[in-house]
């Protein structure tokens, strides 16, 4: 018994003749269905190409719309050609005009030859499909679709939503139970004939005239009917996109159809010179060990690609609205306001205790303060005040982009630019640590008197409570932590275990050198005498005026020590 | 966005605005001189480049061989009075089609009204490159897929024009520091910025505006909104009533600015490599600030062309070496989208 191949055409007719002749040549006879749109020039032109063949025939032509009978129709034209003339044909392939064999024609021959009664056929019952898309799946068989989804897709959608709104159905035709598959298969002689034959036909044929995409359905459906030994899965490669239209293979895909288990891989891409060359070639090609799962992972990723994209990248292609990742940075960060002004040494402890990059107040006013004093940062982000407050949110979502696998920190204040606080606070990267008040310190430190402070104190209070009352908000995503500045001088080295936890969890060293506290006696004299001014400082907390850290002023140690 | 009266109004206002575009278009279509008019080889389903030029016979062979490699198969050019020899060297090309005009390049909306008037006249239903002449444009694959495969896949997902961004190129050193020989200037521009772009919405056509790169970092960090836009929309499935807005960064009916995805995916998108930064480029912003024929307000970037003139130097110890396409995915410039 020999292996017949159906082909059905419609483009590229110069490639279905280079694969019809490689069919035919290895021993495969062919039938080609040929689109009846396809002008019969280019009909007289595949004929005369393919003449010196005696095992090609052409089957009578009908036109194959997309989505409709016509395909289904086509098929059964040529394989009722087929089963008729040839009847030395065991298995029957059908292939399209842009399917490609990718392994020797003899090693899918001896593996027909292996399984003479098996057909090779996709056929999953609805529910356990998983792969329609847009929602039509069973509704393939229970509605009515008279319309061209390609030409006529407003009346096509429209009528889908008028008959589920009257919620009109089909009945199915007793007996058959609906099962899809990809189109591309391969049966048997006796269960082709038995399809083709079926007492039933001409009820069926008529059914199937208005179910959806009936080419994924017609055959997968009705070799339940016939009791063949079903193999469910195609020896076609073919990949589907995320909204189900066909991927094309390149030349730069030829390393991968080389690992597919599959013997015919659909659809080529007509320039692909490469692939037909090396596929079509009489060199035996020595195959790799067949590898689907890279296949299909190459693949998945495209979809993830596409619907979901690299969270935390802005470009020309992907700008997500609020609600799909407007509001997504690419990696966790951390942000630090007051702790510069309580201890020395900070941002080196940061970057060492976190292992990493530890920024300066990014978003001060006259520059951007960058790690190392950079005038240019990583990926060329610049150091220029005016370039960063044009976008904030552009330079900090391109900062932590820029340095993925590195966790970036920095400082943050009410003397900074305020900007970039309503995205930092919806974003969930963001882990916010604030000791409120804490930038007092500084104005105290200064030895001016309070009469000149005064009002700039007031201001950045304003400044900050408004971030607390930001960050307060229920659409806040940021993680974050306040501790009034009397809270975090109770037991400093607590909050900064917490920062380590929160950045990085799996710190091999847990106790090492805390930074050292920079003395505070006298700053709650200096808050009181805010106070007695007419100033009200209420972000400090409960500050006791009489607040002596002469304890305090030796380098901490962490709890575990201590205690 | 696109609701209610105040949406409606928009609309036709745009529309509007189209319809004024293409009335200029025609009209202006009698600055055009033919030269050579090979349009008649155009075949259905052609792709086509569209290019204005202005002194270029050194760049041209490169940009002309890179695209007819890609798959252009027509180029529609238009010579805004060229003087060394572009208008030679490109009506001996057989696939070009030449149109020569002495009219002021900024009274005709940066040749954009030209263009339009031969894009509506032979574009229409193809795939039509709109690029300047320092532009090579690259995309996912481009080496071993043709721009018909490209285009066959944007038909396949709705996708009617290709986002490209415009990256700047430049030397290690300062720009005078290679001999400009012509040939191939990727050889002699190898460094851009990776990540240093700001992205945003201009929310009347929905196109993105996005600045930044190696111009932004040096030239514009006093006054970044003056910065030049990156964002293209080079390559369309050409309508007639379709018309380019500003060079080819915008475009309207406002829904071809869609060339993003909105949804948290990415769609395919291209690079397109700037080779603005070759030696030629002292000279000729020299000669650009005295003609003032390339900005709206000529004056504002009196300072921009002083430091172009001044031989600066655009690379920096964070500049990032081109490697190819690969790269530029990797590092977000360009994306595959869903295309395998």
């Amino acid at each position: 018994m020999t292996l017949g191949v159906v082909m059905l055409c419609h483009t590229a007719l110069d490639r279905a003749a280079q694969v019809a002749r490689h069919w035919a040549v290895n021993g495969c006879p062919v039938v080609i269905h040929l689109d009846r749109r396809v002008p019969d020039s280019d009909q007289k032109a595949l004929v005369a190409a393919l003449a010196d063949l005696p095992d090609i025939r052409f089957s009578p032509r009908v036109a194959c719309e997309w989505g409709t009978f016509g395909l289904v129709e086509a098929t059964i034209l040529a394989a009722t050609q087929m089963l008729a003339d040839l009847p030395g044909v065991g298995h029957v392939y059908l292939a399209s005009g842009s399917c490609l064999p990718i392994r020797r024609v003899s090693d899918l021959q001896d593996h027909l030859a292996a399984h003479p009664d098996t057909d090779f056929i996709e056929s999953v019952t609805t529910a356990d499909v998983g792969w329609t898309v847009g929602g039509l799946n069973k509704e393939r068989f229970t509605l009515r679709f008279p319309f061209a989804w390609k030409r006529q897709r407003r009346l096509f959608d429209g009528y889908v939503t008028l008959q589920r709104l009257l919620r009109f159905q089909r009945r199915i035709p007793d007996g058959l139970v609906p099962h899809l598959g990809s189109q591309w298969w391969c049966l048997t002689r006796r269960s082709l004939t038995a399809i083709l034959s079926h007492p039933d036909r001409g009820r069926i044929d008529r059914y199937f005239r208005r179910v959806w995409i009936p080419d994924e359905s017609y055959f997968q459906t009705l070799i339940r009917q016939v009791g063949a030994r079903v193999e469910s899965r195609s020896l076609t490669l073919s990949k589907f996109d995320f909204q189900g239209r066909p991927h094309v293979f390149y030349d730069d895909h030829l390393h991968l159809l080389r690992h597919s288990p599959a013997y015919v891989a659909r659809k080529i891409w007509p320039e692909a010179d490469l692939l037909y060359r090396t596929f079509l070639s009489d060199e035996a090609n020595s195959l790799p060990t067949p590898n689907a799962g890279k296949i299909d992972r190459l693949f998945a990723k495209a979809v993830e690609r596409r619907t979901k994209g690299r969270p935390g990248l802005f470009m020309q292609s992907r700008f997500p609205a609020k609600g799909r990742g407007g509001n997504v940075s690419a990696a966790p960060y951390g942000i630090f306001a007051g702790f510069s002004a309580l201890f020395d040494g900070f941002q080196p402890w940061l970057a060492r205790a976190n292992d990493a990059r530890a920024h300066g107040h990014l978003f001060a006013r006259d520059r951007v303060e960058f790690a190392s004093n950079e005038a240019v940062f990583k990926g060329g982000l610049s150091d220029s005040a005016p370039l960063r407050d044009y976008n904030p949110r552009s330079f900090l979502t391109n900062l932590i982009w820029n340095t993925r696998g590195e966790t970036q920190c920095f400082l943050f204040g009410p003397g900074d630019v305020q900007d970039i606080a309503s995205f930092v606070a919806t974003d969930p990267n963001a882990r916010i640590f604030i000791i409120s008040g804490a930038f007092a310190v500084p104005f105290w430190r200064s030895g001016l008197t309070v009469a000149e402070v005064r009002a700039h104190i007031a201001r950045l209070q304003k400044v900050e409570a408004d971030l607390l009352a930001l960050l307060d908000q229920p659409e806040t995503k940021a993680k974050v932590r306040v501790w009034t500045l009397a809270e975090f001088l109770e037991n400093p080295a607590e909050p900064l275990e917490a920062i380590v936890d929160e950045l990085n969890p799996r710190a091999p060293d847990r106790t090492g050198a805390l930074p050292r506290i920079l003395p505070l006696t006298g700053f709650g004299a200096f808050l009181q005498e805010l106070r007695n001014q007419g100033m009200q400082p209420v972000l400090m907390g409960d500050f006791p005026a009489d607040f002596d850290t002469s304890a305090e002023s030796q380098p901490l140690s962490s709890p575990q020590k201590t205690g | 966005m696109d609701q209610g009266l105040g949406g409606l109004l928009r609309a036709v206002r745009l529309r509007h605005r189209r319809q004024v575009l293409l009335a200029r278009a025609v009209h202006r279509r009698r600055h055009l001189a033919v030269v050579a008019d090979r349009s008649a080889a155009i075949r259905p389903g052609d792709i086509l480049g569209f290019l204005c030029v202005r002194n270029e016979a050194e760049r041209l062979p490169f940009l002309l061989a890179h695209h007819r490699k890609l798959g252009v198969c027509h180029f529609l050019i238009v010579d805004n009075a060229s003087t060394d020899g572009t208008c030679e060297l490109l009506s001996a090309q057989t696939d070009v089609s030449l149109w020569q005009t002495g009219a002021s390049y900024k009274a005709s909306r940066f040749g954009m009204d030209w263009l339009t008037w031969l894009m509506l006249r032979h574009g229409h239903g193809h795939w039509c490159l709109t690029l300047d002449a320092d532009e090579i444009l690259i995309y996912p694959h481009w080496q071993t897929r043709s721009l018909r495969a490209l285009t066959d896949w944007l038909d396949t997902q709705g996708q009617v024009g290709l986002g490209a961004l415009t990256v700047d190129l430049y030397p290690q050193g300062p720009v005078s520091g290679y001999d400009d020989a012509g040939g191939d200037p990727l050889a002699r521009l190898q460094w851009f910025d990776s990540g240093n772009y700001q992205v945003q919405v201009q929310p009347r056509m929905q196109n993105l505006w996005i600045q930044g790169g190696a111009r932004a970092r040096a030239f514009f960090a006093d006054q970044p909104r003056r910065a030049p836009t990156l964002n293209k929309i080079p390559l369309v499935r050409w309508h007639w009533r379709y018309a380019y807005v500003n060079s080819t960064h915008a475009l309207l009916p406002a829904r071809l600015n869609r060339a993003y995805a909105t949804d948290g995916g990415m769609l395919t998108s291209g690079v397109l490599l700037h080779t603005k930064f070759l030696p030629g480029i002292i000279d000729r912003s020299a000669e650009e600030k005295l003609r003032g024929e390339h900005f709206g307000d000529g004056a504002q970037y009196a300072s921009y062309y002083d430091r172009l003139t001044a031989d600066p130097v655009l690379h920096c110890a964070a500049s990032t070496r081109y490697t190819g396409w690969r790269q530029l995915e990797a590092l977000g410039l360009m994306s595959r989208g869903g295309w395998v």
